[in-house]
């Protein structure tokens, strides 16, 4: 074996050479790596470094108010404090998860939830985590912000209801948009909107969605990598949202809803003279003012597990056998098309028996030999059921058909119902069976299939006391700039005429006079002076029984009837009709009936104090 | 002790390249830094100076000296190593810093330097074989590895470790392994992965597994490779511009000032700046190794070639870092990383070339 032995390193020179060569090797490899990346992909990663500083920030809009016709505010924005989170930014999660349920009391695992479903947004864009904090909640948060890196506080418009659950059917309310609406939205080439962003949920805020939204600015901003703001680069401010200015009357919308709360119903006013909706309310209604704020379980729960299902809006979504209040229409029809006289007298007695079975009347004793007139005013069943049988079904469906019934009145609202009007062919094809005369019998008198909803039933008594006009329900006034100027007016818009005579037309109204001026009147308690009611009530059954009693506290609360009452006043000069249904509320003019005496009481002293102040400002102005 | 004619004899253009390469650093320490910490440019820049200090006296003790002394030497900078593993200052989840009152010092550094010279001391006491070493040759000079390697592994330090391997291979390739034994030392390599692998901390997997696909977690353990990706990129061909760097100075590259000093170069200098500086690096290498063949005798043939192999990994492995090509090992770059060990340390090698180089001849 041979060795190394001197101390000279000649032996290891020569492979100095190699090693140089790997050197040059190696050394060649980096500079072609430097040339890839900084020559050939440069304009790639120069994209990437933009983005990496360059944000885009988005300042909401401030949404549009909605006032009452008087300006009294029903929604409105005030400022609010978001916690929000960039997850990129946070060191310590775990750390970060448990301060923030201590500072704000919302459970760990919550948060975490919210976090994971804002997968897919895009880097460095913040995850609100609770909206609205109070004010208490929102100073500890900003006393810890410096221990928790990738926490914010947003301040931002937050929509707020000044009269909650009164107008809450009919505001509705607004919400962070949802995965699929945005789809919805995307599809039908709205791209705007991006998640995160506000929208209206129900009620006018849906429906005026487009109006109410304004437009978001933004601002491109420099960050580093901690997010921070280095300079705006350029900004664009936001454009709030119009105005809408509805046609409600606070004054007889508290009535209504005051008159309503405790039972399960609606009601709802119209301006007869061109459809404007006064006054709608729901009972039991909801707070809006929770939905928005990041509901918390308990309410929501609550919400949800109402038996008496809170989020529907009974004046356009509840339908309704008419009843009684119906009979109008049959009287109209039999009037119109020749079958009875005004004079003309019949029998009305306890029972009416057709067919082998027995129709009773409500009243055991029986209303004796009476005209039309005298029937509507005691809303005498017997009549009716002779009357219908002459007038025939398919004549009756004519007639409701003109009146609105079975189809939707286009108020607005999507959710809106459309009743139902039944006919043979109707029946033929939904349950596949012939029409019997008993059905015409219980038709006559709003039984049966019939349904309405008690926004189509005003709006018919409205066309009645215009003397034949059947117009559009609105509630929206005007649409105005957020500097108050006026941008669109809304006119009422006719649906049709109802071409009754103008004898049968003034039969009908004072027969709905009657109704309450006459002593045996079935709302003859609404006769207060000076307000000059017209109206009906009406009893819609729920089951039939087999012994119909007065006493309605005998009766389980689900089998009892549902009590209506529909009217006018003044009923010779209309500028009101109120349609009110009082779920279970037993007779009509029992529960029904006193809600509709307060609207129309409020309603008609709000107008003549403004006549007064008008007056005097008149005299006063001609004086000068 | 010093004669006349070494001044003659001193490598000038070794050290200006060093020197040059440590204020080019210091520039870039500045931009990368000036906005947050302002005072870390300056403390590179005394660092320097205490470097230059330190490099006299390893400058002027002729390097038999060392040779007398390496395995006392290596004995002292392995109880450097246990004392800073029992006692000291941890940072980042390792303990590799002694607190030394006006300086945290790192003892794995140091340990390098006195690795190299026992290393080297004992392969030029032996008698080595022309065709080789066998493996059972090479037990000795393992033996010597083991003990720095597992204490900076223990801190944990793995760049550091990698470093020690590296050079350890490439001093034992200098003096020729029999081609049978590298063969089995590269299929025993092969087999333990698995347990390597095994035997690696989670971040480090994480760190592994990223580089094989940085876009697997972006925001993640690929963090670091993207945006210093996206920094020498966006250099282009020109660069930004002194201190008009965005990824460094807006703190998108992690590390911006130690290990991940290059790409701020990079992003503000283009490709001009990273080509002059990687040239300035090879110039740095091609005259070490002149050095090392110009040697009088195995020892300083032997150490010199041990730092110029050091300052060549560690440029190798953290340019190879930020540019992607592989897993991220924290690694500084040397001369240009900020840190006073580290710069210190690269001196003293510095110092030893230039200490060998002058007394290249036998007179």
């Amino acid at each position: 074996m041979r060795y190394i032995s001197d101390k000279d390193p000649s032996e290891f020179r020569e492979r100095l050479f190699i090693a140089i060569g790997v050197v040059f090797f190696i050394f060649s490899i980096l500079v072609v790596r430097l040339w890839y990346l900084q020559v050939m992909k440069s304009h790639y990663f120069g994209e990437l470094s933009l983005n990496n500083r360059i944000r885009v920030t988005k300042t909401p809009a401030p949404r549009g108010l909605i006032l009452a016709r008087d300006g009294t505010i029903l929604a409105e924005n005030r400022p609010g404090f978001d916690l929000a989170i960039i997850p990129e930014d946070v060191e310590d999660m775990e750390k970060t998860l448990s301060t923030l349920e201590k500072l704000v009391g919302v459970n760990k695992e919550i948060l975490r939830k919210r976090i994971k479903r804002a997968r897919g947004r895009p880097p460095f864009k913040s995850i609100k985590l609770k909206k609205d904090l109070s004010w208490e909640e929102m100073v500890r948060v900003a006393i810890y912000r410096f221990e928790l890196p990738g926490v914010l506080i947003e301040v931002g418009p937050t929509r707020s209801y000044p009269l909650g659950e009164i107008t809450a059917h009919l505001i509705g309310y607004v919400g962070e948009i949802s995965v699929r609406e945005q789809e919805r939205l995307r599809r039908a080439g709205k791209t705007s909107y991006s998640l995160g962003d506000i929208i209206g949920k129900s009620g006018v805020e849906a429906i005026y969605e487009n109006v109410l939204r304004g437009m978001d600015g933004g601002r491109q901003i420099e960050v580093d990598a901690h997010g921070r703001l280095i300079k705006v680069m350029k900004e664009i401010p936001p454009f709030p949202g119009n105005n809408l200015r509805l046609t409600i009357d606070v004054p007889t919308q508290l009535a209504l809803w005051e008159a309503l709360s405790g039972k399960a119903g609606a009601g709802i006013a119209i301006d007869p003279r061109n459809g404007k909706v006064l006054a709608m309310v729901s009972t039991p209604s909801f707070d809006p003012n929770l939905l928005i704020g990041g509901i918390s379980e308990e309410d929501w729960q609550s919400i949800i597990n109402n038996p008496f299902r809170v989020f529907t809006n009974r004046a356009i979504q509840g339908q309704y056998p008419p009843a009684s209040t119906f009979k109008v229409i049959t009287a109209a029809a039999a009037l119109e098309e020749g079958i009875i006289e005004p004079s003309t007298k019949m029998y009305s007695g306890p029972v009416f028996r057709f067919g082998g079975r027995e129709y009773r009347d409500w009243k055991p004793e029986g209303h004796g030999n009476i005209d039309i007139k005298k029937a509507i005013i005691e809303s005498a069943d017997t009549f009716f059921y002779q009357v219908g049988l002459m007038v025939g079904i398919e004549r009756l469906a004519r007639y409701a058909e003109m009146f609105g019934f079975g189809k939707k009145t286009g108020i607005g609202f999507g959710t809106e119902k459309a009743g139902l009007v039944p006919t043979p062919e109707w029946k033929k094809k939904t349950y596949g069976t012939i029409w019997y005369d008993g059905e015409t019998i219980l038709t006559a008198i709003g039984q049966g299939f019939l349904l309405t909803t008690p926004l189509q039933l005003a709006n018919a008594y409205a066309s009645i006391a215009n003397g034949g006009t059947l117009y559009m329900p609105q509630f929206v006034e005007s649409i105005e700039s957020p500097s108050g100027k006026v941008i669109k007016e809304f006119e009422p818009v006719e649906l049709g005429k109802v071409e009754l005579s103008t004898e049968t037309l003034s039969l009908l109204k004072e027969a709905l006079r009657g109704v309450v001026a006459d002593e045996d009147g079935t709302a003859h308690h609404l006769n207060v002076d000076g307000l000059r009611i017209a109206g009906k009530t009406g009893t819609a059954q729920v089951v039939r029984l087999k012994k119909r009693t007065r006493d309605i506290e005998k009766i389980p609360y689900k089998h009892r009837d549902h009590a209506w009452f529909v009217g006018f006043a003044p009923y010779d000069d209309p500028r009101i009709v109120v349609a009110v249904i009082v779920e279970h509320g037993g007779f009509g003019s029992q529960s029904a009936a006193p809600v509709a005496l307060k609207v129309i009481q409020t309603y008609l002293k709000g107008l003549e104090e403004r006549d007064k102040l008008l007056s005097t400002e008149h005299k006063r102005g001609e004086r000068l | 002790m010093i004669e006349k004619r070494y001044f003659f004899q001193t490598d000038w253009l070794l050290l200006a390249i060093a020197i040059a390469l440590t204020v080019i650093g210091i520039a870039n320490i500045y931009s990368a830094t000036h906005i947050h910490q302002p005072y870390l440019y300056k403390k590179q820049l005394y660092w320097l100076i205490v470097a230059l200090v330190v490099m006299v006296p390893v400058v002027a003790i002729n390097y038999s000296l060392f040779e007398r002394f390496a395995y006392v030497i290596y004995g002292i900078s392995l109880v450097t190593l246990v004392i800073a593993l029992l006692w000291g200052h941890s940072a980042g989840g390792s303990r590799r810093w002694l607190d030394l009152g006006f300086f945290h010092f790192q003892p794995s550094e140091l340990a390098k330097i006195a690795f190299m010279m026992a290393l080297a001391k004992y392969l030029s006491s032996r008698e080595l074989p022309r065709r080789g070493l066998s493996l059972k040759e090479l037990m000795g000079p393992a033996a010597l590895l083991a003990p720095p390697f597992l204490l900076v592994a223990k801190q944990p330090d793995l760049g550091t470790a990698l470093i020690f391997l590296f050079v350890f291979a490439s001093m034992l390739c200098i003096v020729k392994i029999r081609l049978k034994t590298m063969l089995a030392i590269s299929a025993g390599l092969l087999a333990m992965i698995p347990f390597v692998w095994h035997s690696l901390k989670d971040y480090q997997k994480a760190r592994l597994l990223s580089f094989l696909d940085p876009t697997m977690d972006p925001l993640g353990s690929g963090y670091h490779i993207l945006q210093s990706k996206i920094a020498i990129g966006s250099g282009g061909f020109m660069g930004k511009g002194f201190t008009q760097g965005t990824q460094g100075t807006l703190m998108f590259l992690p590390a911006h000032h130690t290990d991940f000093i290059f790409p701020v170069l990079a992003e503000e200098w283009g490709f001009v700046g990273s080509f002059v500086v990687l040239l300035l690096f090879l110039l740095f290498i091609i005259r070490g190794m002149d050095i090392t063949g110009s040697a009088k005798d195995r020892f300083g043939f032997l150490l010199a070639f041990g730092i110029v192999s050091m300052i060549f990994w560690h440029t190798v492995v953290n340019m190879g870092m930020v540019t992607g090509l592989l897993p991220v090992v924290g690694v500084p770059l040397p001369f240009l990383s900020y840190g006073g060990s580290f710069l210190v340390t690269t001196f003293v090698g510095v110092g030893l070339l230039l200490n060998i180089g002058m007394r290249r001849f036998l007179f």
